[in-house]
């Protein structure tokens, strides 16, 4: 599930969509981002770990994201969630039994690995399964894939969360995150 | 020592605190006390009400946030543990009532029941105050300690595996949910 962190540095996760998407969670007034590192996470974290305005939550496991962000929606805080697809596997009961249960706003940001030019093994199987459980579990979804796109995206899905009281997902992409 | 007459003995404090429960024996006996828009009743997703009250005590530092937590549940999401610790929030007060027993399916013993020290790892992975206490006027002090205190404590109370004779109430769990968050929202605009 986790980079190296010597494996980070050799890799080209792009800085400029990293800004695009760190700078349309602000415009939608997200003041508290839980996040457990991946490699393409690495400059969102790093953004959101440099703004007092934010509150960073550093995880142990996705599924406490679940809990801080409806502690957070409780508060009035809105809030987003950074993970990789692997972590989104991870958080699935919390989803069912606390955000869908009890109507919590979930704005996900889902690093979508194993998908299309994947080279690490390990990501391809999540990959597969990804979009499906998305199906599955009837959460809407979109995709986070070019930077003329990002920002009204984020807009979107975040209105979406909060008038329906529900989790939304939006899955960042290779194209958008990888520079290569 | 009866979790009922624990919460009895610290609904004082918690009358005056965000409160976060866990599923089953303490929801139901918590609410038999007495329920307040200030309570909220995590009816599932095991192991997240720590991860809840964190959230809270986090966006709201000037609230005092107390969780009811439970060994079954507290196992389930240990990582809560340095999450919390690692953030520390002052007025987080986390109690974990410890029956040694999954109690609401049928009392199955969990691992604390073989020796496995929760208070030992609350303290290892960093919370500031930690403390195991056996009878109420201990559980008493070390709530009335946290309360007043400025560090986030856990404190473990050792009860006996003994529940309410039902546990669903009538408190449907989005009248409680939607309660609890409209009552932070007026405690904000005073």
């Amino acid at each position: 599930m986790f980079a190296s962190f010597i494996e980070c540095q050799h890799m080209p996760v792009s800085l400029t969509s990293s800004k695009v998407i760190y700078d349309a969670l602000k415009e939608c007034d997200i003041r508290l981002v839980s996040a457990l590192p991946e490699t393409w996470l690495v400059h969102l974290i790093r953004l959101a770990d440099d703004d007092p305005e934010v509150i960073l939550v550093r995880l142990a496991k996705e599924e406490e994201g679940v809990g801080i962000s409806a502690g957070a929606h409780f508060a009035g805080v809105k809030s987003a969630m950074l993970m990789q697809n692997h972590g989104f596997l991870a958080s699935i009961n919390g989803i069912v039994s606390f955000a869908h249960l009890y109507k919590i706003p979930l704005l996900m940001l889902i690093s979508y690995r194993g998908s299309f030019g994947e080279r690490d093994p390990w990501q391809t199987q999540g990959g597969n399964v990804t979009e499906p459980l998305l199906r599955a579990l009837g959460i809407p979804y979109s995709f986070l894939d070019s930077v003329d796109t990002v920002k009204k995206r984020i807009q979107q899905a975040q209105t979406l969360s909060e008038s329906s009281l529900q989790p939304v997902a939006l899955l960042l992409t290779r194209d958008l995150m990888w520079e290569e | 020592m009866l979790r009922l007459d624990c919460l009895r003995s610290i609904y004082s404090e918690l009358e005056n605190s965000l409160v976060v429960t866990i599923m089953g024996a303490v929801a139901a006996e918590l609410q038999s006390l007495g329920h307040r828009p200030n309570f909220f009743y995590l009816q599932h997703a095991m192991g997240l009400a720590s991860s809840t009250g964190l959230g809270l005590a986090m966006c709201l530092p000037e609230q005092r946030v107390i969780v009811i937590d439970g060994d079954g549940s507290l196992l389930m999401n240990l990582g809560s543990l340095s999450t919390m610790a690692r953030y520390r929030p002052k007025k987080l007060t986390h109690v974990v009532f410890d029956n040694e027993s999954l109690l609401s399916v049928g009392g199955f013993p969990t691992a604390t029941s073989t020796g496995t020290d929760l208070e030992g790892i609350a303290r290892a992975a960093g919370v500031p105050q930690v403390t195991t206490v056996r009878n109420i006027d201990s559980l008493k002090a070390a709530v009335t300690d946290a309360v007043q205190g400025d560090e986030l404590t856990t404190i473990i109370a050792k009860v006996e595996a003994k529940g309410p004779p039902a546990y669903v109430t009538d408190l449907s769990l989005l009248e409680n949910r939607f309660q609890f968050r409209r009552h932070i929202q007026s405690l904000k605009r005073v």
